[in-house]
């Protein structure tokens, strides 16, 4: 294979003027982390919520909770991208809709990004955290409504405190996913990490160095974000509960 | 709410979504299935082989394929693939690849890491006396994977190498940043064309729901039904 490597491109002027190509990839980072740090704000609250009421005794919540997350799980990612981006501003009140319309860049693509993957992303959290739920002894729930707590008591006080250890371990699988993720936010033109590595290769034609620099970036990001929650992992176990390995599951 | 909004444009482009876009999305996942199933049951073998370099080897394949975002890997195999080719054929240019043929390559090599984790899992699902009583009558290591542990280790994985090739069927949408022609691809193209982007993106939205809502009921189905034989 006969390709010339050029590394020194980034150290090379951007032509936007921000500065360096490994700056412009690096600023890249900071907007994909941005994105998938808001992004899972929103999916651990609504995906708590939703995977906590499939599991209660609620019917009608359980079924609308279903619902929800057949409509999110089955429609691919980027056409939910494009839902909230090209759709979304048309369906609302038009006042509404134009406000969105007009929102300055990045803040345009920015926002519906970010609800785009929260939303996605809550689902996958909705199945985790149900999941977990599901694999405590049913003996805990009974044992708390016998105490006298109420359904709500129980979840508070003995069921959602263990079910969220549980699944700690899932849970950075998947924030690593809303990383990954949102990269698709390219599609509706978000400049974060794999954005700037395809823009850097259309203006400075160093193909392979762009994208190997961001792979290495994206490498180092997953390294850190699974030592931190490593180290969170140690902090919230309970001696002599052992987080229960699940069966394998397909995903990315 | 729908007032000024033209549904016609669906049922105008409805040949060309379906019998170019369509078709497109079907083969590739087709064809990206069976070769990541193939090569990934492959990966597996290696990553629990004993011989360390070649279990090194796949597991830092596997890892370095889920640590990176698919897009980013789209990108790589589109400008990768024909220097690939040239270094195979012997030619001095990089080759011309098509969309297609680039898009599949990229979801067999990507999807391979995926399938191999859920062979691996199927594989240790087996206990070691099956292998070993194999081994006790003679077969060797391709006998014994061949015949005994990968026909179990397979059907005890059926369920979720299905749900995967439903993810994959609806990640094959991404092929749109290679500017691809598959099914959200050509919806796109009209949707430009015309300027009906609400119509043609909630017509695909549709689609992929029902052909994927489908696909994971037949699925949990297949699921209860083996469930209820063992």
């Amino acid at each position: 294979m006969n390709y010339n490597w050029h590394w020194r491109v980034l150290l090379e002027a951007e032509p936007g003027g921000t500065g360096s190509y490994l700056q412009y990839l690096v600023v890249g980072l900071g907007w994909t982390l941005l994105t998938a740090l808001a992004a899972w704000v929103i999916a651990l609250a609504v995906g708590a919520v939703v995977g906590t009421l499939r599991t209660t005794s609620l019917a009608w919540a359980v079924r609308l909770g279903d619902l929800y997350v057949e409509i999110f799980r089955n429609i691919p990612l980027i056409v939910q991208m494009f839902l909230w981006f090209f759709v979304m501003p048309e369906l609302v009140p038009q006042a509404l809709g134009d406000w969105i319309k007009q929102m300055p860049p990045p803040w345009g693509s920015y926002v519906p990004a970010v609800l785009c993957l929260g939303i996605f992303t809550s689902v996958r959290i909705a199945e985790q955290v149900r999941a977990g739920i599901n694999s405590l002894p049913r003996g805990q729930r009974m044992a708390g409504i016998a105490m006298g707590l109420t359904e709500a008591e129980a979840y508070r006080h003995v069921i959602l405190p263990q079910a969220f250890r549980i699944i700690l371990p899932p849970l950075t699988s998947e924030f690593m996913n809303v990383i990954k993720n949102s990269s698709v936010a390219l599609t509706i033109g978000l400049l974060e990490l794999t954005g700037r590595a395809r823009a850097m290769q259309e203006f400075s034609f160093r193909v392979f160095e762009a994208f190997a620099t961001a792979t290495v970036i994206y490498l180092l990001t997953n390294l850190v974000v699974v030592l931190l929650m490593r180290a969170l992992e140690q902090k919230v176990r309970v001696p002599g509960l052992i987080a229960a390995g699940g069966p394998p599951q397909a995903g990315h | 709410m729908f007032s000024g909004y033209d549904f016609d444009v669906i049922q105008r482009s409805l040949p060309y979504l379906f019998r170019d876009g369509m078709t497109f999305t079907v083969t590739l996942t087709l064809i990206a299935m069976s070769g990541g199933i193939v090569f990934g049951t492959l990966l597996a073998m290696m990553r629990l082989s004993r011989f360390v370099p070649l279990s090194v080897l796949a597991g830092g394949y596997v890892n370095l394929m889920r640590s990176v975002p698919l897009l980013l890997v789209i990108f790589w195999f589109f400008f990768l693939v024909p220097y690939i080719g040239a270094w195979v054929i012997g030619a001095k240019e990089p080759i011309r690849v098509g969309a297609f043929w680039s898009a599949a390559i990229t979801f067999t090599m990507f999807e391979a890491a995926y399938y191999c984790e859920i062979m691996r899992a199927g594989i240790q699902s087996i206990s070691r006396g099956q292998v070993w009583s194999g081994y006790a009558l003679g077969l060797n290591y391709w006998q014994t994977m061949g015949h005994i542990v990968l026909p179990q280790a397979f059907r005890n994985m059926v369920p979720v190498l299905l749900t995967q090739t439903i993810i994959l069927f609806q990640d094959t949408s991404l092929v749109y940043v290679i500017s691809a022609t598959d099914f959200l691809g050509a919806a796109s193209k009209i949707a430009n064309r015309d300027y009906r982007l609400v119509e043609m993106y909630t017509f695909v939205a549709v689609v992929y729901f029902i052909i994927s809502y489908t696909l994971s009921q037949l699925v949990r189905r297949l699921q209860d039904r083996i469930a209820v034989v063992r």
